[in-house]
């Protein structure tokens, strides 16, 4: 199977470095990845469009000035911008498509669609590939999950993703997810994983032979929770489980290594409040939110990714990690 | 003999607008003559009919063509209020706006409820606007707010086709009461919409960054703004109320009256509530009684 590769260190990858970089940052690392034959670079802050907040995290930059440095230092690449609605707009979308974005990837939790079709819809109107990208793909039925996918391919989308983002399924789940999907649809179907249980490479893989036709990566594995599916390590996998992409491994693997690993503040790793995201199926953008307000209110990070998991608690309500650490901590001194 | 009562008409028989003819019910100022949709087979006419209140299919021309209708609460979407508005106005009727169309000045109750009574079409801001802008200008009247952000998180079953269709509007109108009514140099809103089951109440966050901190002022301007609001949302409840250096955070839980719709959409309850208390005193004022 031929497979579009796209890159997220621009944008998951931003969890790792608490949206810390800045265009010179982007354009070393766009320069590398389109160098490598990526075919979509995705450029944002790790909450998308206008994520930029005290809720998710103050970026160095404004998305704007990034995506432009990115448009700057690509030949091949398309320039892709992450949208959740209720946070971005189409007036942030209509920027960034005015400075060369030219792929809109449109997320919702996986059981909102339906607040996807204006920006879906304005996105293939005015000239874009338009992505749909289900969230927290885990806690929904393969069938259901099809159902919302064939919601967001009415409003316009070009490809719709199965996203991982508690990093909460293995390979079989993944499959029967992106299966699920590619049977119900007519256009291309997506995934992205997260590595908190491990598994993102080989859950990768298992979407592939589902069907899915756009896997998701970033350099090194960055991204939130335990990281991403590592591009370089994915295309190594893709490519001997016999399927094609347009990526130069050496190139890819030299970018990993000579670029990318110097930012990191951290080691990338399965450690065990990113583990437990997976296991409980939290969001994995709450790791290092969590990991602050364990130690402000002088509590286990895990009790309180545990407690968010209970709570049934989805993508975007980092305001939770406050009140459920706040919580436990009275409970205690009570 | 009964008092004298504005004769009012509510447009979009939605959840808010059914929820907001039982709160109209209980006010003695305001006579609620009308409802009017565009579905003639909506559960929403069914419902008013079945409340004794006359009900028509025929929208916007329904409302028009009733000379003693003098003021109209809209509760349909902000596409269909921005087309609906200006022959409104024409009609001579007042509007109390509830969809985040933003068209005339924002009016929230707690903060600015005498500001507009005059004005031809008033807007309600959004559920989350309602909720979290009281609490802005309570901090930024004893504290100097810089920059408030907002967010609201209320759950699917709580957010109908409007509010979805409205998303952009949402964040761009909160952001802009917050700013003009919060008295923040800039807002930023955010909403998000949770399906656990069973239901979760609203809750609102709000953080600020502040000038001029003093946490014991704070504290008790945003305590003696959660009595206000109880005034006529009863459901508010403060659940944290933090100052750390010059970051303010206040988070808040709405549980609803259950007048029509269920208890956890505390976002549609304080809209609806909010609306109710704003016709009431331009009723008053048209009426020239004391409020």
């Amino acid at each position: 199977m031929r497979v579009t590769i796209a890159d997220t260190s621009l944008r998951d990858g931003m969890h790792s470095v608490a949206h810390q970089f800045n265009p010179a940052d982007v354009r070393r690392v766009a320069r590398g990845l389109d160098v490598s034959g990526v075919d979509v670079i995705e450029v944002s802050h790790g909450d998308g469009l206008g994520g930029s907040s005290i809720q998710y995290g103050i970026a160095a930059a404004e998305d704007e000035e990034l995506v432009a440095a990115a448009v700057e230092v690509v030949e091949r690449a398309q320039i892709a911008v992450l949208l959740l609605p209720g946070i971005g707009t189409l007036r942030r979308l209509a920027a960034v498509r005015e400075l060369g974005a030219t792929v809109a990837r449109v997320a919702t939790h996986c059981t909102e669609a339906d607040i996807s079709r204006q920006h879906l819809g304005w996105a293939r109107a005015n000239g874009m590939r338009a992505v749909g990208f289900l969230m927290m793909s885990h806690m929904l039925s393969p069938s259901a999950l099809a159902e919302q996918a064939a919601l967001m391919e009415s409003y316009g989308a070009d490809v719709v993703y199965v996203v991982d983002s508690a990093g909460a399924l293995v390979p079989v789940t993944a499959a029967e997810r992106v299966a699920a999907l590619r049977q119900r649809l007519k256009i291309e179907v997506g995934f992205h994983a997260h590595n908190n249980l491990g598994c993102a490479v080989g859950n990768a893989l298992a979407a592939v032979d589902a069907g899915a036709s756009w896997i998701d990566g970033s350099l090194r594995g960055l991204g939130a929770g335990a990281g991403n599916a590592a591009t370089e390590a994915l295309c190594a996998a893709l490519d001997r489980a016999g399927h094609e992409t347009n990526a130069d491994l050496f190139a890819l693997m030299d970018t990993a290594e000579e670029i990318v690993a110097p930012m990191l503040p951290r080691p990338q790793i399965v450690d065990r409040d990113a583990l437990l995201l997976g296991y409980a199926g939290v969001y994995s953008s709450f790791r290092l939110h969590a990991q602050r307000a364990a130690e402000k209110y002088g509590v286990d990070a895990r009790e309180v990714l545990l407690e968010l998991g209970r709570r049934r608690v989805v993508g975007g309500q980092e305001d939770m990690i406050i009140d459920v650490a706040a919580q436990i901590a009275s409970a205690r001194t009570a | 003999m009964t008092e004298p009562a504005v004769r009012a008409a509510i447009l979009g028989p939605g959840n808010i607008g059914t929820d907001l003819l039982v709160k109209l019910g209980r006010l003695a100022r305001i006579d609620v003559r009308l409802v009017a949709g565009i579905y003639p087979d909506s559960p929403g006419l069914a419902r008013a009919r079945e409340m004794g209140v006359e009900a028509s299919a025929d929208g916007l021309d329904a409302v028009l063509a009733r000379d003693d209708i003098e003021l109209v609460f809209d509760a349909t979407s902000a596409q269909a209020h921005a087309r609906a508005a200006p022959l409104l106005e024409a009609a001579g009727k007042r509007v109390v706006d509830l969809t985040p169309a933003a068209i005339g000045p924002y009016v929230v109750p707690s903060v600015n409820l005498g500001s507009h009574l005059k004005a031809p079409n008033v807007n309600m801001v959004t559920c989350g606007g309602q909720a979290t802008v009281p609490f802005v200008h309570a901090i930024d009247r004893v504290a100097d707010v810089s920059y408030a952000e907002i967010v609201a998180t209320i759950a699917s079953m709580g957010a109908g086709p409007g509010t979805r269709e409205n998303i952009d509007e949402f964040t761009e109108t909160t952001a802009q009461a917050i700013e003009r009514l919060g008295g923040a140099s800039q807002g930023k809103a955010i909403i998000i919409l949770n399906p656990a089951e069973p239901p979760i109440l609203m809750r609102d966050t709000i953080f600020a960054r502040v000038r001029e901190p003093d946490a014991a002022e704070v504290e008790a301007s945003v305590v003696a703004m959660v009595e206000e609001v109880r005034s006529y949302v009863p459901g508010v409840r403060l659940v944290l109320c933090e100052c750390d250096g010059e970051l303010v955070t206040v988070m808040l839980e709405i549980e609803g009256a259950g007048d029509f719709l269920p208890r956890y959409s505390g976002n549609l309850d304080i809209m609806t509530a909010a609306a109710a208390r704003v016709g009431e005193a331009i009723a008053e004022q048209m009426l020239g009684v004391p409020g």
